[in-house]
């Protein structure tokens, strides 16, 4: 019984998979690269909090991250912001939801309920379209209010739509590309590392205390196994006289 | 209770102490649904508003019944309120009652062993304690104690590895706070609600009215109550049980299994049928395997009284046997 059980427990993870329609691409997380987590607080901070709010989230918790609380206030705080504050967005809610026609969500667990990889991909799938609002778009979430923040550093993508007419049957098949019409400052490697490092961030912030948990496992189930050894030997000895 | 199923813990003289049991699932579940909603997570509203959504489908009764349990014309504060005081007070109150009961009448009966033997036929006329029995102390609570051993070891494996467990355990969507404008695209119950829910999904609706799949996503659960009357077997164990019981319980399993696999997933899942099939036309495959599989669930215990009562079985044994 408790064999079988282990089974199907063991079977849940392998049917836990191919669900997403996009094609995403795997996002480089490393959550003991503090300096790459220390990047991408840096460029959380800068870029997403002046319209996201990280509500679960507060400053003082960045020394997870090995800054001290001296470092978190020159270089993290801009405003009036506390060291014991959660994080919050600059920008008014009214202001943002009469912009973009949304609240843009709050982003403490996004990397939870959108995965990595999804994050990863979507901020460098940004391109140009004239037809919307913002002026951009964007291949992974079509018809995003969230215009490109960060296109000084990606430059500007633009769709480019190649057909192809098979010349026996005349089916017409069309590809779409994404080709940088302008690049940014920074090129297309370091871009991806750039985004690379705040996703990562995010990935953290979805659960803080995610590398002391695995810590935490490895000696909670070693003090089990010891304990369940304990269990086996005195159960031996309790049921040798049944037999 | 798979094991109750295969060594019939549940026969004659045990009834009662099974229908405890049962009552104690039913406990269960209540208790998992109330607490699901408490997070406030998408999953949690959309769950919550389905399944109350269910209990409106009741004919007559239905939208008015909907309402005096959500309190509210919609999932609201209101029900995040009472499903918090049912699920940390009233639930686990009748859960502790309902224990007590379950022990008392284990003890009236005795535990049921893998032979399926009545260990109370033979008692040693000089102490009064069955021959085959052994006292619950020290030899269960040890042997329990390992059992504990072994459930916190995967318990915690769990917890600190794979809260998650890719999505399962923990859905996406209830990372995102509850929003009643926005519907989920795929709204699944946690994993041990979807053979259940699989069986809702596959009956279709009569007359226009949703009622009867709820009926028999409720019949599923309830008919577990008749089992002690609706088995007429001989003998009690699966070790002397005849091929045909071996056989429908067999297939009652995988059913089971394989409609808790198609209760997480979309219907769409495995395809639609080739258009050209007649009748049943664009219909989905998993549909229809849902649809076999809940006949196949409920055969088990409708059929029971004829395949158990002249089946090949082989004779019990006087005594237990180790």
């Amino acid at each position: 019984m408790k064999k079988l059980l282990a089974i199907f427990l063991l079977a849940i993870p392998a049917l836990a998979f191919a669900q997403h329609g996009a094609q995403l691409e795997r996002a480089p997380i490393d959550l003991h690269d503090k300096a790459s987590l220390q990047r991408g607080a840096a460029i959380f901070v800068n870029h997403c909090l002046n319209c996201h709010s990280a509500s679960a989230m507060r400053y003082a918790r960045l020394a997870d991250l090995g800054l001290t609380e001296q470092q978190i206030k020159d270089n993290l705080l801009f405003t009036t912001e506390k060291i014991g504050d959660t994080m919050s967005a600059s920008q008014d809610v009214k202001v943002s939801k009469a912009a973009f026609g949304v609240v843009p969500p709050d982003l403490s667990l996004v990397a939870r309920s959108r995965s990595a990889d999804w994050l990863y991909t979507y901020l460098r799938s940004f391109y140009r379209d004239p037809k919307s609002k913002t002026g951009w778009n964007n291949t992974v979430f079509p018809n995003v209010a969230m215009p490109n923040v960060l296109w000084e550093f990606q430059g500007e993508q633009v769709m480019q739509v190649n057909e192809r007419r098979d010349e026996n049957t005349g089916d017409v098949t069309e590809t779409h590309k994404l080709v940088m019409a302008r690049p940014g400052s920074l090129d297309r490697g370091r871009y991806d590392q750039y985004v690379g490092d705040l996703v990562n961030y995010l990935v953290y912030m979805g659960e803080p205390a995610q590398t002391s948990r695995r810590m935490w496992g490895v000696v909670a189930l070693f003090v089990l196994s010891f304990f369940f050894l304990l269990a086996l030997l005195l159960k031996h000895e309790f049921w040798k006289d049944v037999r | 209770m798979v094991r109750g199923l295969m060594y019939g813990s549940y026969r004659k003289p045990r009834e009662l102490l099974w229908i405890f049991g049962v009552l104690i699932y039913l406990c269960l579940m209540a208790e998992a649904f109330f607490g699901y909603l408490l997070p406030w997570g998408q999953m949690s509203f959309w769950g919550a508003q389905v399944i109350i959504n269910l209990f409106g489908t009741v004919p007559l009764i239905g939208e008015p019944l909907a309402i005096w349990i959500r309190g509210d014309y919609n999932v609201s504060d209101a029900t995040l309120n009472r499903f918090f005081a049912l699920h940390v007070a009233a639930v686990p109150l009748v859960l502790i009652g309902l224990v007590a009961a379950h022990l008392m009448a284990l003890h009236e009966v005795g535990s049921n062993n893998p032979d399926g033997v009545e260990i109370k036929k033979n008692i040693d006329p000089r102490s009064g304690h069955p021959v085959d029995g052994i006292p619950f102390h020290p030899y269960y609570t040890v042997k329990d104690t390992l059992g504990v051993a072994v459930f916190l070891i995967v318990f915690s494996a769990i917890i600190f590895f794979s809260p998650e467990m890719g999505g399962y355990f923990l859905e996406a969507n209830n990372f995102i706070p509850a929003d009643p404008l926005k519907t989920p695209e795929h709204i699944a119950p946690v994993w041990y609600f979807t053979p259940f829910y699989a069986m809702l999904r596959a009956v279709p609706p009569l007359f226009g009215s949703q009622f009867p799949g709820v009926a028999v996503m409720g019949a599923g659960v309830i008919i577990l109550f008749f089992l002690p009357w609706l088995d007429r077997g001989r003998v009690r164990s699966i070790r002397y049980r005849g091929p045909r019981w071996k056989r429908f319980f067999g297939f009652f399993v995988v059913a089971f299994l394989i409609l808790g696999y198609l209760g997480v997933e979309p219907t769409t899942v495995w395809g639609a049928f080739p258009n050209g099939v007649p009748v049943v036309g664009g219909d989905y495959v998993a549909l229809w395997v849902a649809r076999v599989l809940t006949i196949i669930y409920f055969a088990f215990f409708f059929l029971m009284p004829w395949y158990t009562a002249n089946d090949r079985e082989k004779a019990e044994p006087q005594r237990v046997t180790w």
